[in-house]
């Protein structure tokens, strides 16, 4: 077993994350594409990154065209979720493995949301684009022509892992973890560093909330931090319990979907919601509670 | 239809933008793509030196723009040109960037400076990219102007 196997294996639920050996082996293999394989997703901030070269055989999901609603600030509903999936060559039982750019922020937005649609086998390649990279693995422009599969419409199922500004007020009081910059969480920035774009109004964080940027959860290359380095975060650290009913949110609930899967996957908490109106609904909203 | 008359683009830009108009999604994602793979380097005179240019924080990830306008004459006289950064990791920003040195590099001072603020709404791009992301380009245009006109400042 390889040292990455081991880390992996010692996460509280080990299928969610695959290594980029192990892709590579599959990919060598014929097993990605194809009817009955696997289907390998990149999803990115950037737009275009996946046409500038992608992991041979990889599709591409973006999180803003095909899983918000063009209109409403939401995700897409079932039918919709069923085309981009049926389009993508996935059927329900279909394991899809993520990857992404920016440490798999994106990669990890997209499984939460295939986790509203209770899609059972969706995983993250660990490190993600970059270190797919950095290791020297084939890139390619060549795009995949899938067969298209029947995806059934499945209803959304947001109240498990989806928090609302509602629920967060009656939350208050309970965990909840802010994973933007310090910078952010003290209300000096009313931003992200770098992404002055998404304001709001007001500046702080929810009261009561522990600031644990996201970026502590990963190596320099991108991988999860081992299940050790993750537990003196969280649980010594910030004396979170597996058992706690935990909000996490950030700016859009894009950088809090990484620490969602963290506390869900990696350390096998049960209640973990991510509040997605994050610091752009609550910065904005009218009289909620605010703490500097 | 429209009640107010836009200002128009100057002939190079606004046939990019009538390219853009005409495709598909996809295709505007190909095109914004070879606009980001044509984006020229820097010039030597500007290599490794990042702190002589601008940085523009509203695109998503890093870009560097800096302009140099031609000496003597009048505005309508002088030529614009200019350089952009950014890295092969942010392909968008680089295709913005790539659209606005198409467009605006060669042009006098005066049609840089006409060119409406606007303008980077007019490619249709919003639904193929998100409106989120095409803030960037607006704030490159925005600072390309500033500095022409602060370079051509009595």
């Amino acid at each position: 077993m390889s040292a990455e196997d081991t880390k992996i294996s010692a996460y509280a639920h080990p299928e969610r994350l695959v290594t980029t050996e192990w892709l590579a082996e599959q990919i060598a293999a014929g097993r990605v594409g194809g009817p009955d394989g696997i289907v390998l997703l990149e999803s990115d901030e950037d737009v275009l990154l996946y046409a500038t070269g992608h992991i041979p055989g990889a599709l591409k999901i973006d999180w803003h065209v095909d899983l918000n609603d063009p209109v409403s600030r939401d995700y897409v509903d079932g039918a919709r979720f069923a085309e981009v999936m049926g389009s993508r060559g996935i059927s329900r039982d279909t394991t899809v493995v993520i990857y992404g750019d920016k440490s798999n922020w994106w990669a990890a937005y997209a499984l939460w949301v295939f986790s509203l649609f209770g899609h059972e086998d969706v995983r993250l390649l660990d490190g993600g684009r970059a270190k797919w990279i950095a290791e020297g693995r084939e890139l390619t422009r060549e795009l995949p022509s899938p067969t298209p599969a029947d995806y059934p419409v499945a209803e959304r199922d947001d109240a498990p892992i989806r928090a609302f500004k509602d629920d967060v007020l009656a939350h208050l009081g309970k965990p909840l973890v802010d994973v933007r910059s310090p910078g952010e969480y003290s209300g000096e920035l009313l931003h992200m560093p770098d992404y002055p774009q998404e304001g709001a109004m007001r500046g702080g964080h929810i009261p009561g909330a522990k600031s644990v940027p996201w970026a502590r959860a990963a190596n320099e290359d991108g991988s999860f931090r081992s299940r050790e380095e993750l537990e003196a975060i969280y649980l010594e650290e910030q004396g979170l319990t597996p058992s706690d009913d935990v909000v996490a949110y950030c700016r859009i609930g894009e950088r809090s979907s990484h620490t969602w899967f963290v506390l869900t996957h990696l350390l096998g908490f049960e209640a973990v919601r991510n509040y997605d109106g994050s610091w752009t609904e609550w910065g904005n909203a009218v009289r909620v509670p605010i703490e500097r | 239809m429209s009640p107010v008359a836009e200002t128009p683009l100057p002939a190079s830009l606004a046939e990019i933008a009538e390219d853009f108009r005409s495709a598909s999604n996809d295709l505007k994602l190909q095109l914004l793509l070879e606009f980001s793979d044509e984006l020229p380097g820097l010039p030597e005179r500007y290599a490794g030196k990042l702190d002589q240019m601008e940085r523009v924080d509203e695109c998503q990830s890093p870009l560097f723009l800096t302009v140099e306008v031609d000496e003597a004459g009048s505005l309508d006289e002088r030529v614009v040109h200019l350089f952009f950064d950014a890295p092969a990791e942010a392909p968008t920003t680089r295709g913005f960037a790539g659209i606005l040195h198409e467009g605006l590099d060669g042009l006098t001072a005066a049609e840089v400076l006409a060119v409406p603020d606007d303008a980077p709404m007019r490619f249709g791009l919003a639904e193929a990219v998100s409106p989120l992301r095409l803030r960037g380009m607006v704030a490159m245009l925005g600072r390309i102007k500033r500095q022409v006109r602060a370079r051509t400042a009595a």
